[in-house]
């Protein structure tokens, strides 16, 4: 029953992960990522994705303020913002949400703020999704190392 | 501000492949102002089979990078990120006289700019995100101009 659900989860998780991949949510990136982990970094990617949320966060809320004066709205500081985005975002496989920052960053070079507050609005839909979907496949990682874990205690003959 | 950082990982003693015997070792230092970049270019590098040790630091600034080689360190590779909002350093790591491949990594298309950085002291640029194939190809690069 145990060694059931294991498998289950297995395949959930590769049904979830081959949806991102199709939905190009996610890119070949995410598969480097993971193959940077290993028992001596058992948790290098949920690390880096950690990171990722918190400076994704911190950015968006920074591109929102930014945008709140239309007057005076910084540019500059928009794409320097927006750089850091794309850095963090191709680093992690997040191909979705780089497109947006590509989209984002030529209507900030091209000083439409109408056209910024759009990129910005798609690029929070895009990040949300993103993140949901992979606190998701964490969680079904999760439950699945714990399952795992039970089994074996089970195998006593 | 991170401070820089020192991990070492011990080397194998098997030939990468067949080509000939693998470097003794391979310093490198990582220079971006995000954390995130930081820490996955520097398991990148330190999971490399291309040296039998493999050495890494990190820089959050081409200031810090600066401060690493005034204090005597040296490296095989440099990683420079071009759109830090402080300096990436390149500039003054020439005047310095540094002989490390110092290499550009952009998160935008750097095409139009690509020239402008090269003259400025790089000896190559390259698009985020990094892989491991792009950083092999950079120690065969460093391998033949021995």
């Amino acid at each position: 029953m145990l060694g059931w659900g294991v498998e289950f989860l297995w395949a959930e998780m590769n049904r979830l992960l081959s949806l991102l991949f199709h939905q190009g949510v996610l890119d070949e990136q995410f598969l480097q990522l993971q193959q940077l982990q290993d028992e001596s970094s058992p948790n290098f990617v949920s690390e880096v994705i950690t990171i990722y949320f918190h400076e994704s966060e911190k950015l968006l809320r920074n591109l929102r303020l930014l945008l709140m004066d239309r007057e005076l709205s910084d540019y500059k500081k928009m794409e320097i913002h927006l750089n850091q985005m794309m850095g963090s975002s191709s680093s992690i496989g997040a191909k979705r949400v780089c497109n947006v920052c590509v989209a984002f960053r030529a209507a900030s070079e091209q000083n439409n703020h109408a056209g910024c507050l759009r990129a910005l609005e798609l690029l929070e839909h895009e990040y949300c999704y993103l993140k949901n979907k992979l606190h998701e496949l964490f969680q079904i990682e999760q439950q699945r190392a714990l399952a795992s874990g039970a089994r074996y205690p089970a195998h006593q003959n | 501000m991170a401070s820089p950082s020192t991990r070492i990982d011990d080397g194998r003693d098997v030939d990468s492949d067949n080509s000939g015997p693998m470097r003794e070792k391979l310093s490198v230092l990582i220079v971006d102002d995000e954390l995130l970049v930081r820490k996955v270019h520097e398991r990148l590098v330190s999971k490399l089979e291309v040296a039998k040790q493999v050495q890494t630091q990190t820089a959050t600034n081409g200031k810090e990078a600066l401060d690493l080689h005034l204090s005597g360190s040296s490296f095989d590779i440099i990683l420079v990120d071009l759109q830090m909002p402080i300096m990436d350093g390149t500039e003054e790591l020439r005047a310095m006289g540094v002989e490390s491949m110092i290499v550009g990594v952009t998160s935008v298309d750097a095409g139009a700019d690509k020239e402008a950085f090269m003259e400025a002291g790089l000896d190559e640029c390259l698009a985020k995100p990094l892989t491991a194939d792009k950083i092999k190809s950079l120690v065969e690069t460093l391998e033949k101009n021995k």
